[in-house]
């Protein structure tokens, strides 16, 4: 073994030169496939599920398509089945919870002052998992096969009673693949933040958007079983005879409601707290002001993590549950009202008291204040037993969450892509046609969705393919269907944007907005080592407070090497290799992927599919002689 | 370039709340925690909503389930001296040692398949037997899943590569699961067994 290379040996620009042949990854197809890198990860994350939300909301477009006017055929009411199962399951399972999540697997390691996350091959392998499960889910959908009872899969409809051929399966499974991934970036982003922090990022000095992201992340280690567990019990109910959710045999459908549930409110905040995250970092800079109430808005956090999980029987009002228990829950659901309340409110005292620049991401957060604030108070309104009594299962409740969900999430992430676009691929997206965009997705989204409270209160139900013109909801359903394509319309042209700026060469400078936190120090797009020195940070806002960043040196430069620090005070504790790319997680992923396709078929496919997966994980771990590998 | 923190000195491999794996370990403990939480809820649930529990089924036959409790309780010991093993980087007591543990792990294995049939009740029979059978199989996945790694762990310790820090920190790390294996199967065992006796 020769002796190690460390960066105090050398000159920074050639430990520099040094770390970037040792991150970088060949430019090959197996390097393709075998990529480790946060960065790629991150940005074929975020990509993939920008690709499901055009599925997605292509699927919304035909639906409103069908409901523009009345007694109409443009599909029948098998395939509209299918198609608000398809948008509810995509949106939710395939683009929000994984978009918001992987946002933080390319961001959270530049934003605590590291080159990598905790497990980079676990990180590649959850990828491919979320890949071959979302890809399963839409090539079921194109032969016919596609779920059609509803996003959430209520039993007996999705039983073996009611739930005919394998649609149900498919959607079963799709969970089995979509909650593994993210499983297994949740515990990668807490591990990483709390193990990974650059020296001096004490917890008080955590960005908050990484403070969004762990909070998230324990919500979905809690709360994400359940929706395996019963999900699971689900296909073994199809598969094998079980009778789980079979009331004649000892079972109960309301077994079902409480466990999806359970992880199905959480997962709403999955998608909403990493939205706040976004907003808190894009409000900084554009106010130019240090956050207002940084403690407040963590100890918020917290508290809409703890309150989530008290919440979920206010899905289940109408399923005649005790009184008692239901006065609970409403409680509960007002209760959660407060932390979002105080996040608004320091917010709004940041904004106030800072020297605000107009720009694109600034507007999305302002649509995310006002759109999100709207859809708050009707969910006040419908955690109020006798309203939500009378509007259950009506257009009101979908006017309500789309407004918590894209007016909460969408909205941030939208103004998200504007912010961090430069540092992802080096070049600005152009403003002009961002404020457009921005104005297009306002009035867009608020005529498609706000006539539906109105349809709602007059009584129109959800999911049904059609109505007769003498309801006399034609007017505003064709309202809402202008808007929908308007919605539509500025996704388009954010596309556009995009390309146009793909098609520029990279020029963007590596600190674009003046920002105060550390993912703008590398270079736009950073390089494969993130960092050349480990930052020392002493403030929440290390490069408005030290633009010459102290460092630490005494890493190898011959190796992949990270700093690891202590939980509270980000001491340096030791030093941990990370290893190079390599081509089985994306094997593993494969082979389990095929495991779990083949149980939908057949029981025996899990026992046969043991063998090719323990080969590949043998595969995985056994040491290949790297330098990465010595300790 | 301003110089704050020098590191060269310190270590390359850690042990504990140092290592990375240890975090990731006691991660995926939570999930699977969670998740043993909820099927024992299910159980539970399903418990108040019967007339009478065992549904429809004679109570369950309570050795199989306790000999395999005994077994894991007593590989206790075993681990613990593996973890100890493991941080003093003792190749050849981690080695023999290894080789205990696999034992140790593949003794209730071939118990719980008698288990499965002192249970008195089929998967599909009821809803009793369905949860039953769902519990029995999360707490056997896990006693396989820990062998198999264990066997494979094993055997990587009498190749060269077993010399290393950061294999012997594996070791350790596996011995964390382990507990974590045993514990589970306490409360489960108390569910399955001892709760319909009482209820």
């Amino acid at each position: 073994m020769s002796a190690p290379l460390l960066d105090t040996d050398l000159a920074p620009a050639e430990v520099s030169a040094r770390l970037e042949a040792v991150w970088s990854e060949p430019k090959t197809l197996w390097g393709w496939f075998a990529t480790v890198d946060h960065k790629k990860i991150g940005r074929r994350y975020v990509v993939t599920a920008l690709i499901f939300l055009l599925l997605g909301g292509l699927a919304a477009l035909v639906m409103r398509a069908q409901l523009g006017t009345p007694d109409n055929h443009l599909v029948g009411p098998d395939v509209y089945n299918q198609l608000f199962t398809m948008h509810g399951s995509t949106m939710m399972f395939l683009f929000a919870v994984p978009v918001m999540e992987t946002l933080g697997v390319y961001l959270v390691p530049l934003m605590i002052g590291t080159r990598t996350v905790a497990f980079p091959r676990l990180n590649a392998f959850s990828y491919w998992v979320y890949l071959f499960g979302g890809a399963m889910l839409w090539i079921a959908f194109f032969v016919n096969s596609g779920p059609d009872a509803g996003w959430f899969s209520y039993v007996p409809l999705a039983g073996p009673q009611y739930g005919i051929g394998k649609r149900s399966d498919i959607w079963a499974q799709m969970i089995t693949y979509t909650e593994l991934s993210g499983l297994a970036v949740a515990v990668n982003t807490i591990v990483t933040v709390f193990k990974m922090r650059c020296p001096g990022m004490s917890i008080d000095r955590i960005p908050l958007f990484v403070w969004a992201q762990l909070v998230t992340a324990f919500m979905i280690v809690f709360a994400m079983p359940a929706v395996m567990v019963s999900s699971t019990m689900l296909i073994c109910d199809r598969l094998v005879g079980t009778h789980f959710f079979n009331w004649a045999e000892g079972g109960d459908v309301l077994l079902w409601q409480h466990l999806f549930w359970f992880f199905g409110h959480p997962e709403v905040y999955f998608i909403f707290l990493p939205a706040t995250g976004i907003v808190s970092a894009i409000i900084v800079p554009f106010a130019r002001r240090k956050m207002f109430g940084y403690s407040v808005l963590v100890l918020a956090l917290f508290a809409t993590g703890f309150l989530a999980f008290g919440l979920w029987v206010h899905h289940m009002f109408v399923t005649g549950l005790p009184r008692l228990g239901e006065s609970f829950f409403t409680a509960s659901s007002m209760a959660v009202a407060v932390p979002s309340g105080m996040q608004i409110f320091c917010w709004i005292a940041t904004l106030w008291d800072g020297r605000l620049r107009f720009a694109t991401p600034l507007l999305f957060v302002f649509g995310f204040i006002f759109n999100f604030v709207a859809g708050g108070l009707t969910g006040v309104m419908v955690a109020s037993v006798p309203i939500d009594t009378q509007v259950h299962d009506t257009y009101f409740v979908v006017a309500h969450f789309h407004y918590v969900l894209v007016g909460g999430a969408v909205f941030p992430l939208l103004g998200g892509i504007y912010y961090w676009f430069p540092k992802f691929y080096g070049r600005m997206l152009d403003e002009r046609m961002g404020k457009w965009n921005f104005w297009l997705a306002m009035v867009g989204f608020n005529l498609a969705f706000f006539p539906m409270h109105i349809l709602g209160l007059m009584g129109m139900p959800r999911r049904i393919y059609t109505y007769p013109a003498e309801m006399g909801w034609g007017g505003m359903n064709l309202a809402s269907t202008i808007g929908a394509f308007l919605f539509a319309a500025s996704f388009a042209l954010l596309a556009v944007n995009i390309v146009r700026a793909l098609r520029r060469a990279p020029g963007a400078p590596a600190n674009p907005w003046d920002a105060g936190s550390l993912e703008w120090a590398p270079a736009s797009p950073p390089p494969p080592h993130n960092f050349t020195f480990t930052p020392v940070v002493a403030s929440r806002e290390p490069l408005w407070d030290t633009p010459e960043l102290p460092v630490t040196t005494g890493l190898h430069a011959d190796r992949r090497e990270t700093v690891i620090t202590s939980l509270v005070e980000a001491e340096p504790q030791m030093c941990e290799s990370s290893p190079p790319p390599s081509i089985w997680p994306f094997v593993a992923a494969l082979v389990i992927s095929v495991t779990l396709l083949g149980s939908i078929f057949t029981p025996w496919a899990l026992v046969w599919g043991l063998v090719p997966v323990g080969i590949t994980l043998i595969g995985w771990f056994w040491p290949k002689g790297a330098k990465e590998e010595e300790s | 370039m301003k110089v704050e923190r020098d590191v060269s000195a310190l270590p390359r491999h850690g042990f504990g709340t140092h290592s990375l794996t240890w975090w990731g370990t006691l991660g995926f403990m939570a999930l699977e925690g969670s998740g043993f939480v909820l099927a024992a809820g299910a159980y539970l649930y399903l418990m108040t909503l019967a007339q009478k529990w065992p549904l429809n089924a004679p109570q369950p036959d309570v050795w199989p389930g306790t000999v395999v409790a005994i077994m894991l309780l007593a590989s206790l010991p075993l681990n613990m001296l593996m973890s100890r093993w493991a941080k003093q980087e003792d190749l050849v007591k981690v080695r023999w040692g290894l080789v205990g543990m696999s034992l140790f792990g593949i003794a209730p294995l071939i118990v719980r398949c008698f288990e499965f049939s002192a249970v008195n009740v089929r998967w599909d029979d009821n809803g009793y037997g369905s949860v039953v059978w769902f519990l029995l199989g999360l707490h056997t996945t896990h006693i396989f899943a820990d062998v198999a790694e264990t066997l494979v762990l094993t055997a990587l310790m009498f190749t060269r590569h077993g010399q290393n820090g950061r294999r012997f920190g594996d070791v350790h790390d596996n011995a964390f699961y382990w507990y974590f294996v045993v514990l589970t199967w306490l409360p489960i065992y108390a569910l399955l067994y001892w709760v319909p006796r009482a209820a």
